[in-house]
């Protein structure tokens, strides 16, 4: 008779029991990605509603002084404007620019003040004629305002003495930063993503591996597969590779509800940078070898402090200082420039498959060091695998008290 | 009588803790649980393993069936080491105590496929085999229902014919009537008398004297891990029930000790 491969019996359970579960299967795959698209859609709007909210809302400009040389041009601002000359009572004024739910803004300038411009040179030592703009910052509209008469006087003053500019922009397609827009864009993602990647694994083989290792313990039912002439290897293999199978799918879950809702987040447009993810097939394919990678080897690592653990309450316990350190490797790349070069940061186990995700975004791959990422993460999962196989066979670990 | 199980000088020690050395009024690290262990069973008995609680029945079974692994001594099983070929030994025997717990998510129906799978029991055999097994225990009727929701009466049946999903030569059972109500115990002692009646070879652990007199053909009366008479039924008993021959070489073993 053929022999079916107990490891892939195991798998199949796993399978069965997680994608049976619709519990699990929802607070595992579903929840993670749906909870962050949610959480981070919110958040963004948020964001935009606190720096937009009533931005066009009507705004009173009271103006002292009007000089006859701005008036029409400050006159022809903005439609929602309403421009109010007077000329007394500037203290009381003042006092209701402060309460933020007055759209005020309060432009005081000196009298003459266009004689006082006329007539100033720098070069007598004289302090220049002032013009002060009282507005409330925690009120948009007045910020709305308070930006466009500042941007009015500057450009006026400029009109009157200019002497030389700072990269005009007479070619609207000329751009003095030569930086490629890629390159500026992986370094944002280079610092930001692999620690995201990172902690949604990891969260990911947390949500399950103690139950499917020390709860079987727990429960009694992995004695009864002890008890069947599977070997111990085919055990430790079949569970590490179902737990990392289900913990990817917990992180692409997340992934795919972080890169849903980050347009949302980040605004476009506010900073001059669109949200352009611009990877090649190759970096996609390391990113992709990399991420398999360290999912082997948390569920390993998880996996085997689980089956040391004597219910899933002490496994939890036992994992979480082992999950702060992972998750202070994945901060690391924010103190840093780049992915290293040296090769040996490639044995380090997470960390070289952080440091690989770092260069992956930063669109500067080594292979080298990919490859050394790759053999070594090989290498310790199959240790993971034998020492595992060590504590199924362990009448210390798996029976005793 | 053809020997289908050896088991020669099985010893087994465990390491005490702090604690359990004051409870036990020892200054000895170690305890002995199975001492020098020696007996043999024969091709289509039923042999049981007598003694009371603390004994070393159940460490004794757990080494037959390759949970755990003796100290010293070996036990042969149709001339298969338990220590050298543990995974041979696995798919020759049912093993079977309360200890053994199935799965809550699943149920029978894929437990039992699930068994027969790791036993490598092909699908068309595995699926006869369920039909007739759980018929004959009445499973049939909650061969979709999770275990979860199975009576405890159930789910000890359930655990039997699972243990048994590879018709093994032997059955070691440990304590097969514990915990169960009447009615699923005496299904129990009567399926396992089906069995001898097959040919198949049945080790059990008891301390219930009753169970010893109606099923078991040979006996093996341990005291402190040491076996202290084995035969058959009638060469135990010496013209004694076996509760009062019990008795006897339990005083003469402890002495005036208590």
């Amino acid at each position: 008779m053929k022999r079916t491969s107990n490891a892939l019996t195991i798998i199949r359970k796993e399978f069965a029991r997680f994608f049976g579960d619709r519990q699990l299967l929802f607070t595992t795959v579903i929840m993670p990605g749906l909870l962050i698209y949610i959480i981070y859609s919110i958040m963004g709007s948020g964001i935009g509603k606190i720096t937009s909210e009533g931005q066009d809302a009507q705004v009173n400009v009271y103006v002292e002084n009007m000089p006859a040389s701005l008036a029409p041009m400050l006159m022809s601002m903005d439609t929602n404007m309403i421009l109010e000359p007077f000329n007394a009572g500037v203290r009381q004024m003042v006092g209701r620019v402060e309460d933020k739910d007055n759209n005020i803004v309060l432009v005081c300038f000196p009298e003459d003040f266009d004689e006082m411009v006329q007539s100033y040179t720098p070069q007598s030592g004289v302090k220049a004629p002032n013009v002060e703009v009282y507005y409330n910052s925690a009120n948009n509209a007045s910020m709305r305002v308070y930006a466009e008469v500042t941007a009015l006087l500057t450009a006026y003053e400029d009109g009157m003495s200019n002497l030389f500019d700072v990269n005009r922009m007479d070619d609207p397609a000329q751009a003095y930063d030569r930086a490629d827009i890629d390159d500026v864009l992986g370094d944002v993602w280079s610092k930001l993503l692999p620690m995201l990647i990172i902690m949604m694994l990891f969260s990911g083989v947390m949500a399950i591996a103690p139950s499917a290792i020390a709860g079987e313990k727990e429960r009694g039912t992995i004695a009864t597969l002890l008890v069947t002439p599977m070997n111990r290897s085919e055990l430790a293999l079949g569970k590490i590779v179902s737990l990392s199978a289900i913990a990817l799918l917990s992180g692409i879950s997340s992934f795919i509800g972080i890169a849903l809702s980050l347009p949302k987040m980040i605004q476009p447009g506010t900073d001059g940078l669109g949200l352009s993810f611009n990877y090649t097939f190759n970096d996609y394919a390391v990113l992709l070898l990399t991420i398999l990678a360290s999912v082997l080897i948390m569920a390993s690592a998880v996996s085997l402090l689980s089956a040391y653990a004597k219910d899933v309450k002490n496994a939890g316990t036992m994992v979480t200082p082992f999950m702060l350190v992972v998750m202070l490797a994945g901060l690391l790349p924010m103190f840093q420039n780049g992915a290293s070069d040296s090769l040996w940061i490639y044995l380090i186990p997470f960390y070289n498959s952080i440091e690989v995700m770092v260069a992956v975004f930063a669109h500067s791959v080594n292979w080298a060091a990919v490859a050394v990422m790759l053999a070594s993460n090989a290498v310790y999962t199959a240790i993971a695998i034998w020492g595992l196989t060590r504590m199924f066979n362990s009448e210390k670990v798996m029976f005793g008290r | 009588m053809e020997e289908i199980l050896k088991v020669e000088g099985l010893r087994k020690t465990f390491t005490l803790s702090a604690k359990q050395q004051k409870i036990e009024r020892t200054k000895e690290r170690r305890k002995v649980a199975v001492d020098d262990l020696s007996f043999s069973a024969y091709r289509g008995e039923i042999f049981g393993l007598l003694g009371p609680n603390g004994a070393g029945k159940t460490t004794t079974l757990r080494m037959l069936s390759t949970l755990i692994r003796p100290d010293a001594g070996d036990a042969e099983l149709d001339g298969i080491s338990v220590v050298n070929k543990p995974e041979e030994v696995r798919a020759r025997i049912g093993f079977l105590t309360s200890e053994l717990k199935l799965e809550d998510f699943f149920t029978p129906n894929y437990l039992f496929d699930f068994f027969s799978q790791l036993h490598q029991v092909d699908p068309a055999t595995a699926h006869e085999r369920k039909e007739r097994m759980f018929a004959r225990f009445g499973i049939d009727r909650f061969s979709e229902v999770k275990v979860a929701n199975l009576s405890t009466g159930m789910k000890q049946k359930l655990s039997l014919v699972i243990s048994l999903v590879h018709e093994p030569e032997v059955i070691i059972f440990d304590e097969p009537t514990n915990g169960l109500d009447v009615l699923t115990a005496r299904t129990v002692t009567d399926y396992l008398q089906e069995l001898r009646g097959e040919g198949r070879t049945i080790i059990l652990s008891t301390h219930i004297f009753s169970l010893v007199e109606r099923l078991c053909d040979r006996v093996g009366i341990i005291i402190d891990g040491r076996m202290v008479s084995c035969g058959t039924l009638a060469e135990v008993c010496d013209g004694m029930t076996i509760e009062d021959r019990f008795f006897e070489l339990y005083k003469s073993v402890k002495g005036g000790e208590e």
